[in-house]
């Protein structure tokens, strides 16, 4: 392939591959759904996810309160709906920074090798030491928790598959044609980086975003739980399932909706970004694209 | 075999050092310094503790220094004393800790091989049968439920509503009152819930991995000709692929492993399970800082020892390993 990325063949070809695998598109499909209800909560949900009613703690789901109301009387349903919006924020922006991070030190580790590469790989693998959760906490600890503090620690701690793989990339491309050929007619380094190869590489790399999503998602969700991710009054599905813990003998809606909330968005990412690996690269099918970055949760 | 079991040791020390490091850096990333938090309000933070505090930590010297100084101390295993108003040594508070987390995880580890083996042969055996499908649904179901969630759900579900089981701490109150099978008995049935939890997301990752490996393997030269020589199926999968099949799974196992161990903040926390991830949550919450840098040291160390044993597991059963002097991962 010539330099500058995927062309227009190549993305019909793998609409094609994509559409005919019925799982993904339904993945697909849901989180296009989602991505809609949280982008419109305002506007579809019910009631003001914020704003308690002391006549109305704890009441069962019913047809004024699908999803029932939580101890402050707050509805549920509005409150699920808002938590989405903090989820994909969480998801796609603290994806965004492993993702540049991983670029960034993937590419100078595989463009440079030698002591750039040895550098970076042994911070990958002492990255790779720390169970994430204690990392977590520990840099939480020192912090004032806030949305953006959550993204941001969530994305430094999670850049080290993206970065592996990168470094694959550019250590198998590097030795092509066209990489040789920009060098030897004088392109800099950084053109070769960013111009010439990132481009190429640019296809295991969604595929790692798309699945570091959910996994982002589930990490936030656990940090809220635990109380040490997003703070009240924002509703997030961690905080409203941690709100139903010391009423799961007498409110399980408070545990089962937020819950199903995240199981059905981890899902359909899931089976979307399985797809969309499957798509772009049957070589990648038994790869450990995704496998490396679910191991690191 | 002992040169290449000495050559990992050595790469082991420099990422030692590293795990140190990046600790001592979580600490300084602090505004204001680690103390700072300790507000005139607490009872913990008088100006004499304080200054008892700055000096212990040497936090009026260099950065550089301080770092030198928590690093002589931490290779001693000495992580000073705990904020709280017991004061007890850091190391002492892990002590207690530290068995119950291994002990779970090893249990959960054992029951995930164990269950994830079988499973995985079987759908690669057997790949696009009902069985495989259902376990392909299972797996991705596993990889999207969060455990806390599951968590919760049990124990609505047969803590709650069907009274069958304790969901909270591994003893019974009237403990002491049992007799001794009874003991056991109240031990297990503490148990059986947060095993179940932790070893779910882990069993689904892991029979996905295995199902792989194993397609990947009959597809081998060796595994035709073993088939070709008139070997039985049965021989020809328990013996020559099956065996192969099992050798990158020794190093999923211990990446997979800081995971596992991560999974016991969530489940001690909520099973009220005395162990490290529980008092990790609870010094978090505390502010009690040298437990928390002395808590993901001893973890994180734990780690790179367990990686270190499964490379030279694996170095010793695949001489290709060992002599090619690379790593073993793919």
């Amino acid at each position: 392939m010539a330099p500058g990325g995927p062309r227009r063949g190549e993305i019909r070809q793998f609409w094609r591959t994509f559409s005919r695998n019925q799982l993904a598109m339904c993945g697909g499909a849901v989180v296009t759904v989602l991505v809609f209800l949280a982008v419109l909560a305002p506007a579809l949900a019910p009631w003001d996810p914020n704003r308690p009613d002391t006549r109305k703690i704890l009441v069962a789901p019913s047809s004024s309160h699908w999803f029932g109301t939580d101890p402050l009387g707050r509805d549920v349903l509005s409150r699920v709906l808002y938590g989405s919006r903090i989820s994909l924020s969480v998801g796609f922006v603290s994806v965004g920074i492993a993702a540049a991070i991983g670029m960034l030190l993937g590419a100078a580790a595989g463009y440079y090798g030698g002591v750039v590469d040895n550098v970076v790989m042994r911070l990958v693998d002492l990255m790779l030491v720390f169970p994430r959760f204690f990392l977590l906490l520990a840099v939480l600890a020192f912090l004032k928790p806030s949305i953006w503090t959550i993204m941001t620690v969530i994305g430094l701690t999670g850049w080290m598959g993206v970065a592996r793989l990168v470094r694959a990339e550019f250590l198998t491309l590097r030795e092509r044609e066209f990489v040789i050929w920009s060098e030897s007619v004088g392109a800099g380094a950084l053109r070769i980086i960013f111009r010439h190869i990132l481009p190429n590489a640019i296809a295991p790399i969604l595929v790692a975003m798309t699945l570091g999503i959910p996994a982002a998602i589930l990490t936030e969700a656990g940090l809220s739980f635990l109380g040490l991710g997003v703070q009240p009054p924002y509703a997030t599905w961690g905080n409203i399932l941690n709100d139903g813990r010391d009423y799961i003998e007498i409110a399980w809606w408070l545990t089962l909706y937020p819950g199903l909330a995240i199981l059905i968005t981890v899902l359909s990412y899931n089976l979307m970004g399985e797809g969309i690996r499957d798509a772009l690269d049957p070589r990648l099918r038994q790869s450990r694209v995704g496998r490396i970055l679910r191991l690191g949760r | 075999m002992a040169l290449f079991a000495l050559r990992r040791l050595l790469l082991s020390i420099p990422l030692l050092i590293g795990i140190t490091f990046v600790s001592f850096v979580v600490i300084s990333l602090a505004p204001g310094g680690p103390l700072d938090f300790l507000t005139p309000e607490d009872p913990n933070a008088s100006p004499e503790v304080k200054e008892r505090l700055v000096k212990e930590f040497g936090l009026d010297r260099p950065i550089h220094v301080q770092y030198w100084q928590w690093l002589k101390r931490a290779v001693r295993l000495d992580f000073g004393r705990s904020f709280l108003p017991d004061g007890r040594p850091v190391l002492t508070k892990i002590g207690e800790r530290l068995p119950v987390t291994l002990f779970l995880n090893v249990i959960e580890l054992a029951i995930i091989v164990g269950l994830a083996v079988p499973i995985g042969v079987l759908s690669a055996t057997r790949q696009y049968s009902l069985y495989d499908k259902i376990t392909t649904v299972f797996v991705f179901v596993g990889f999207a439920t969060p455990d806390f969630w599951l968590a919760l759900l049990l124990m609505i579900l047969f803590g709650v509503q069907l009274g069958w089981l304790p969901i909270s701490g591994l003893r019974s109150l009237n403990w002491e009152y049992l007799t001794f099978w009874q003991q056991q008995w109240d031990f297990f049935a503490h148990l059986v819930l947060p095993i179940v939890v932790a070893t779910f997301g882990g069993l689904a990752g892991f029979s996905r991995y295995m199902r792989q490996s194993m397609l990947e393997v009959v597809r081998q030269d060796y595994v035709q000709t073993a088939r070709a020589k008139g070997l039985s199926e049965r021989v020809v999968i328990s013996k020559h692929a099956l065996r192969n099949a099992l050798l990158p799974v020794i190093t999923i196992l211990a990446l997979a492993l800081p995971g596992l161990i991560g999974g016991s903040v969530i489940i001690e926390s909520i099973f009220a399970i005395p162990g490290m991830g529980q008092l990790m949550v609870q010094s978090v919450f505390s502010r009690d800082y040298p437990v928390v840098m002395g808590n993901l040291v001893i973890v994180a160390s734990l780690t790179l020892v367990a990686n270190l044993v499964a490379d030279i597991t694996y170095g010793l059963v695949d001489p290709r390993i060992r002599f090619g002097g690379r790593r073993g991962r793919r």
